[in-house]
């Protein structure tokens, strides 16, 4: 059974429908691919699956559990984080105070300096700046805390959104390394991008999807020789 | 001396106004809405320790516990049923359901209580201080209303700043989508914010009555009004600025009545609202945060 199945989701804003009916599936310890053009809903699917939309119809498994009738503040100590569009991190606390939110749901006091140490570990700079404002920091270092204070949850899955907007080709390869890294430590990865090439070099399955459908499916090194792929988001 | 004196009642009364202004600084931060029926559980919570302690014959200090227990539940009551279900309404539609509640309050207290005025009995035991001489003269409300006011905000910026609950609801302040992202349950947030404002605004009354004993069902119209006022000059949202625009208000019209008039002090600190507002549109504490994208 797959980690996280959707099926059939249909998403709308008032009268317009965003997702038309959308399915695929995500497996433990894959890193899926989720691209697409602006506006072809990607967003909207993760933010249906961790509950700030509702869903109009269809079905969202996780483990077996359904989250459309999920209370989004619920879902995370399902073990599933979100990293969310635009980072959102809590830009008047501090490093250290938004990665303690991170571990919010979580009760044990051990655990919790365990997952901190890891999240120093792997984002150094988190830690030269622990007592720093958020607010302040670079936009790449704010990508890194919303996703070190994702990692806080100890998620079994972790859905990004766009980590790579807004950054320099430096920074982007970076973050994309961390993700790799991510992904190695056990962590299962749902991934959406505009930046198609890097997704689809880190992933190991991929979808595209058009206006609210998903058009195109596959394994991510053959999708990154489709010719519909280059043309329309490889820029080849 | 005169000035003095003026000076230490001003800063009660202020801290009064103060106490109100953090209930409605919160519940703008936290729920993004303006609470215009805040001003009116301070009257609510004055009938209950009239009830209590004039009606009942109970000791003032029952009444003043029984008063924030019942406000603070009320204040949630209020939220769950009046402005919860409009959670995703426009906040035109939010705010004018609190002008709502504000006159059904009014109304239910007047049907309830009668129009007619009643003297409050202080519920503040405490001697007057006489200094230099019995030059200056600090009554017992005045001693008890700043200290308490002190207590109060103390613990409030620690429970906030140190406790879980409290960084919640700066999470929620910030950003509820995220918030709730964390695992932060946005709605039992939002309902902690109205029982805590509900019950300083108990106390509120309380010390307000104490001060100047008389209660009528629009006794809270007024210093309501002053409050959010209050809130807004420090910079409606933060904490601190609700504490110190309070006390610069109280000690702003009580100058003002001592030293220029007592018809136009509140005309006083309007303007000087205005002014504080024209020179610095986000109050003396309010920030305008440029979020990186």
């Amino acid at each position: 059974m797959a980690m996280l199945e959707i099926k059939d989701l249909e998403v709308c804003y008032g009268v317009i429908r965003a997702i038309k009916g959308v399915s695929f599936e995500v497996n433990q310890g894959e890193v899926i691919a989720l691209i697409g053009a602006n506006g072809a809903g990607k967003t909207t699917i993760l933010h249906t699956i961790t509950g700030l939309i509702p869903a109009k119809s269809g079905s969202i498994l996780f483990e077996g559990k359904e989250l459309t009738k999920t209370p989004a503040h619920k879902i995370v100590s399902m073990g599933m984080a979100h990293v969310p569009e635009g980072r959102r991190v809590f830009a008047q606390l501090s490093v250290l105070e938004n990665l303690k939110l991170g571990a919010y749901t979580r009760k044990d006091k051990a655990e919790i300096t365990k997952s901190l140490k890891m999240v120093y570990e792997r984002f150094p700079r988190l830690e030269e700046r622990k007592n720093q404002v958020a607010g302040t920091l670079s936009g790449g270092e704010q990508q890194m805390l919303a996703m070190g204070r994702a990692l806080m949850s100890n998620p079994r899955i972790i859905l990004m959104d766009e980590p790579s907007m807004g950054l320099s080709p430096l920074l982007v390869s970076e973050i994309f390394d961390i993700i790799k890294v991510i992904s190695e430590g056990g962590t299962t990865v749902l991934l959406v991008e505009q930046n198609a090439k890097k997704a689809l070099s880190i992933a190991d399955r991929a979808y595209v999807l058009e206006t609210g459908n998903i058009t195109l499916s596959g394994k991510a090194s053959d999708l990154i020789h489709d010719d519909s792929v280059k043309k329309a988001y490889l820029g080849e | 001396m005169e000035f003095l004196s003026y000076l230490v009642s001003g800063i009660s009364l202020g801290s009064i106004y103060a106490l109100i202004a953090l209930g409605y600084t919160m519940v703008y931060g936290i729920a993004k809405m303006l609470n215009f029926a805040h001003g009116d559980v301070i009257m609510v919570g004055a009938f209950v320790i009239f009830t209590v302690s004039t009606t009942w014959g109970l000791s003032p200090v029952v009444g003043v516990l029984i008063s924030i227990v019942f406000c603070t539940l009320f204040g949630m009551l209020i939220e769950k049923v009046a402005y919860k279900p409009l959670r995703k309404a426009s906040s035109l539609a939010v705010l004018i359901t609190a002008i709502g509640v504000s006159y059904l309050l009014q109304n239910a207290a007047q049907l309830i209580f009668g129009s007619s005025t009643k003297s409050f009995t202080s519920v503040v035991n405490i001697p007057a201080l006489r200094l230099f001489d019995g030059a200056l003269v600090i009554s017992g409300e005045t001693i008890a209303t700043i200290i308490i006011s002190i207590i109060i905000m103390i613990a409030l910026t620690l429970f906030i700043n140190k406790t879980k609950p409290g960084r919640a609801m700066l999470a929620v302040a910030e950003d509820r989508g995220a918030a709730q992202l964390m695992g932060i349950n946005v709605n039992a947030t939002i309902s902690l914010t109205f029982a805590i404002g509900s019950g300083l605004a108990a106390v509120a009354g309380a010390l307000l009555c104490s001060a100047y004993p008389a209660l009528s069902p629009t006794t809270g119209a007024m210093p309501g009004i002053k409050a959010f006022t209050a809130a807004v000059f420090g910079g409606i949202g933060s904490i601190p600025g609700a504490m110190i625009g309070g006390i610069l208000l109280g000690v702003i019209e009580n100058l003002s009545k001592g030293y220029i008039s007592t018809q136009l002090s509140d005309a006083i600190v309007f303007a000087v609202l205005i002014i504080v507002l024209l020179v610095k549109p986000t109050g003396i504490l309010g920030k305008k945060i440029n979020e990186k994208v």
